[in-house]
């Protein structure tokens, strides 16, 4: 494998995490402020509460890592999606920045504000739909590149039936990933109540997910022909996709088998994302920017995947002991440790 | 009004966010290993009042974190929206370290996560305090990491510019370039000095303030005793940054000095005013101190200002950003060491007759918290526009890098408002956290004092 390619899937298969763990702490926002004003508070929020507490700085890193990564491996795409992206990239800040201070704010400074709670169910829904302008804006057409000069086509982004899908995608799939989690929380936390209602909103957010993945996947065909075609090829990883979603959707629907079910919705969205990334190559940005011709130096290149490994041994012991303390820990979950937080 | 000007612009809100966002970094670097020498304390005189003190700290210190990481995440995405020429630039040469920061980082939040959790969870307190040993060590790796890419900026090392183009690069010479020991050695012992002083400025407060509670005076010695070995390592590791400068940077060093001459025994210039020919007025001259500052000798030639073509030059005013950070570093080395002093019980200390819990000195440490946050700032500002107009040294123009979109202006007012609002609502919050839960309180729920003791 060229040092192109272990590149990108690096950074592919964090920007997965990521949206993984983000969709959870996003959606889990979410549904603490709906909870909240339907007056089912009681119900989750401390369950919420405590699953997100030892671990949003972590998801947050998911995101730094993807983009100083991106510009370790791949120097240009600073300049090309840098000097495009100013506005949703500064809005995007503005967002993450407001929703991990004011979560903070609101935990740690032990005042229960319904301002807080709005803003950070609120911004869970934000952040997804203004980060995802940069995967619509890979996929070409939405920049003009003259001498020197990037810019972003906000016409033709505000305009575009795909970009919009793409935003309809993101925040339903948030909703669904979130929902089938906290629903396998609240069992292992044996907390009937909770799961009653977050197994409702798994329920309610599954077909608005998959309706939404298939518009967005045809709406591409319109898009970008090639790209899609290089989808079409990988035709059975978005079947398998599709699988993956009815197994998960059964066994939620049959009470039976939370954990797999998330297991399987992980799979569901690790394979469309990986169709979807492979469809993409060798473009980082079409048709301006390859992963070939953004890649850095080899010296660094070789750097960077060493740290990497070494990193990563460093790290995966350490997010195991956080889920073993936070996630597996019976007692934890169940909140006999919750009252004697910090 | 103005004429848009996106380098203008971007230089500005660079400036803002960064200044906001090392209020809370210096304090994220430097309180983990307050907490941990605290805690530590508590587990070897096994005195409750440590322990305490420990966990109040780290009550704050997450509001803190969180305010620095989201800051911290703002300035990693900013750096590519308004500089792409230059992460374009360093993300072929100084990418790696960058990279680093955001494992040391991850390995930080993972930890923290962890240590507030479990304060009561584990049967040996020797166990939780291990955990927070990952916290400091990735707190000041980060600081080391991305200091080292500021070093870069100043002496950019470990490549070669052929017609324009980064070729021959080496990640670990651009990483350990000639700027990093002496960068990477004061930045994080000014993060401990900085922290030790506001944590001390807190229990001074208190005690002035009215409240004579052992766990206060405890927290003011432990703040000050370790107050005192940071300064002292600052000075020491000032004096080789001066020496540094001098090899390497001699412009920055003679902008700081008002230095324009080139000549041996020279002087250091203290404050002062410069007319327009360049003269220094009113200015307090030690003679040899810049030459001793710079060779360790007076005879040691240094380079003046004159040498180099003036479009290459700060501007002058980074002199008085240098002086307030020497001033401030000198202050808190004596208040420090003479609270010291003054509660070292010993027949031959002269000044330990001096009440060092007087109200004078109390004034003084409390007053040092806010002037040592000064003194970072100064530094910072002195380090980024004693560089102009290189973003990179001799490589790059702060102009050349700059983004060339519209909007910038825009962006800097929303990201002016978003630090305005967080700035207020962290203050209040970590004021209510501890004023409706003060100490007294705790002391008494936690069953470490009875009522009214």
């Amino acid at each position: 494998m060229s040092y192109e390619l272990i590149g990108i899937t690096v950074l592919w298969t964090f920007l997965y995490g990521y949206l993984i763990v983000a969709s959870i702490d996003f959606g889990a926002g979410f549904f603490s402020y709906y909870s909240r004003i339907t007056n089912n508070k009681h119900k989750v929020h401390h369950m919420i509460q405590r699953y997100l507490s030892p671990v949003w700085e972590v998801t947050n890193v998911f995101l730094v890592f993807f983009f100083v990564g991106i510009v370790g491996f791949f120097p240009d795409t600073a300049y090309y999606y840098g000097s495009a992206l100013l506005i949703p990239g500064s809005i995007s800040i503005i967002l993450i920045a407001l929703r991990g201070s004011y979560y903070a704010f609101a935990t740690y400074g032990s005042k229960d504000s319904h301002l807080y709670t709005f803003l950070y169910g609120g911004t869970g829904l934000l952040i997804p739909a203004s980060l995802t302008t940069v995967l619509t804006v890979a996929v070409g057409g939405y920049v003009s590149v003259e001498e020197n000069h990037v810019q972003l086509l906000y016409g033709e982004l505000f305009t575009s039936i795909y970009s919009w899908s793409v935003v309809a995608l993101a925040i339903v799939s948030v909703l669904f990933i979130s929902g089938s989690f906290m629903t396998f929380y609240a069992h292992k936390a044996g907390d009937q109540p909770a799961l009653d209602l977050l197994r409702k909103y798994a329920l309610a957010w599954s077909f608005p997910t998959i309706i939404a993945c298939v518009i967005a996947f045809f709406g591409m065909n319109q898009r970008n022909p090639s790209h899609f075609q290089n989808m079409t090829d990988l035709s059975w990883l978005y079947g398998l996709s599709v699988v993956f979603f009815l197994a998960a959707v059964i066994l939620i629907w049959k009470r039976k088998r939370y954990g797999l079910a998330f297991i399987f919705v992980m799979l569901q969205f690790a394979t469309a994302f990986f169709a979807y990334g492979a469809a993409h190559l060798p473009y980082l940005l079409y048709p301006h920017l390859t992963i070939y011709d953004g890649v850095t130096n080899d010296a660094m290149a070789i750097s960077l995947i060493i740290v990497f490994i070494a990193g990563l041994l460093l790290l995966i012991p350490s997010l195991y002991l956080l889920m073993r303390l936070f996630l597996f820990d019976t007692n934890y979950v169940k909140g006999h440790e919750a009252d004697k937080k910090a | 009004m103005f004429e848009y000007d996106p380098v203008l612009y971007s230089r500005i809100l660079t400036a803002i966010t960064l200044s906001f966002h090392i209020i809370f970094a210096t304090v994220g670097v430097g309180a983990p290993l307050m907490i941990a020498i605290a805690e530590w304390m508590g587990i070897k005189r096994n005195d409750p009042h440590y322990t305490l003190l420990a966990r109040r700290w780290a009550r704050g210190f997450v509001v803190v974190v969180a305010v620095g990481v989201v800051t911290g995440t703002a300035i990693g995405l900013q750096l590519s929206l308004l500089w792409p020429n230059f992460m374009q630039a360093a993300g072929h040469t100084i990418g790696l370290p960058l990279f680093m920061e955001v494992f040391a980082f991850f390995f930080e939040a993972i930890f923290l996560g962890i240590y507030l959790y479990t304060w009561d969870r584990f049967k040996s307190k020797m166990k939780h305090f291990l955990l927070v040993i990952p916290v400091v060590i990735g707190a000041t790796a980060s600081a080391f990491f991305i200091t080292t890419v500021n070093g870069f900026m100043n002496t950019p090392y470990g490549f070669d510019l052929v017609d324009g183009v980064l070729t021959n690069v080496s990640p670990l010479q651009a990483m350990f370039n000639p700027a990093t020991p002496t960068k990477v050695s004061h930045v994080i012992i000014t993060c401990y000095l900085t922290t030790a002083f506001i944590l001390a400025a807190i229990a001074a407060f208190k005690l002035m303030r009215g409240s004579n509670h052992i766990y206060h005076k405890k927290a003011l010695h432990m703040t000050m005793v370790t107050g005192a070995v940071f300064a002292i390592a600052t000075a020491a590791i000032g004096d080789l940054s001066g020496k540094f400068l001098h090899e390497y940077q001699p412009e920055k060093l003679a902008a700081a000095e008002w230095h324009f001459e080139t000549t041996s025994e020279a002087p250091l210039v203290l404050g002062g005013v410069l007319t327009e020919d360049n003269e220094v007025n009113y200015a307090l001259e030690i003679p040899y101190a810049l030459s001793i500052l710079a060779g360790g000798t007076t005879g040691e030639e240094v380079i003046g200002l004159n040498e180099f073509p003036e479009e290459e030059l700060p501007p002058l005013f980074v002199h008085y950003l240098f002086d307030i950070m020497v001033f401030i570093g000198m202050y808190l080395l004596l208040v420090s060491v003479a609270f010291v002093l003054m509660n070292w019980h010993n027949r031959f200390n002269p000044i330990k007759r001096f009440n060092g819990f007087s109200n004078k000195m109390l004034w003084a440490i409390a007053a040092g918290g806010p002037i040592a946050m000064l003194g970072t700032q100064s530094g910072w500002f002195f380090a980024e526009i004693g560089r102009q107009p290189w973003i990179i040294n001799g490589v790059m123009t702060v102009s050349e890098a700059a983004t060339s979109s519209q909007h910038v202006d825009i962006m800097l007012v929303l990201f002016s408002i978003l630090y305005a609002i967080l700035g207020v609502t962290s203050f209040i919050v970590l004021r209510r956290m501890f004023k409706h839960y003060p100490v007294e309180h705790e002391l008494v729920e936690r069953g470490i004092e009875r009522e009214g003791a």
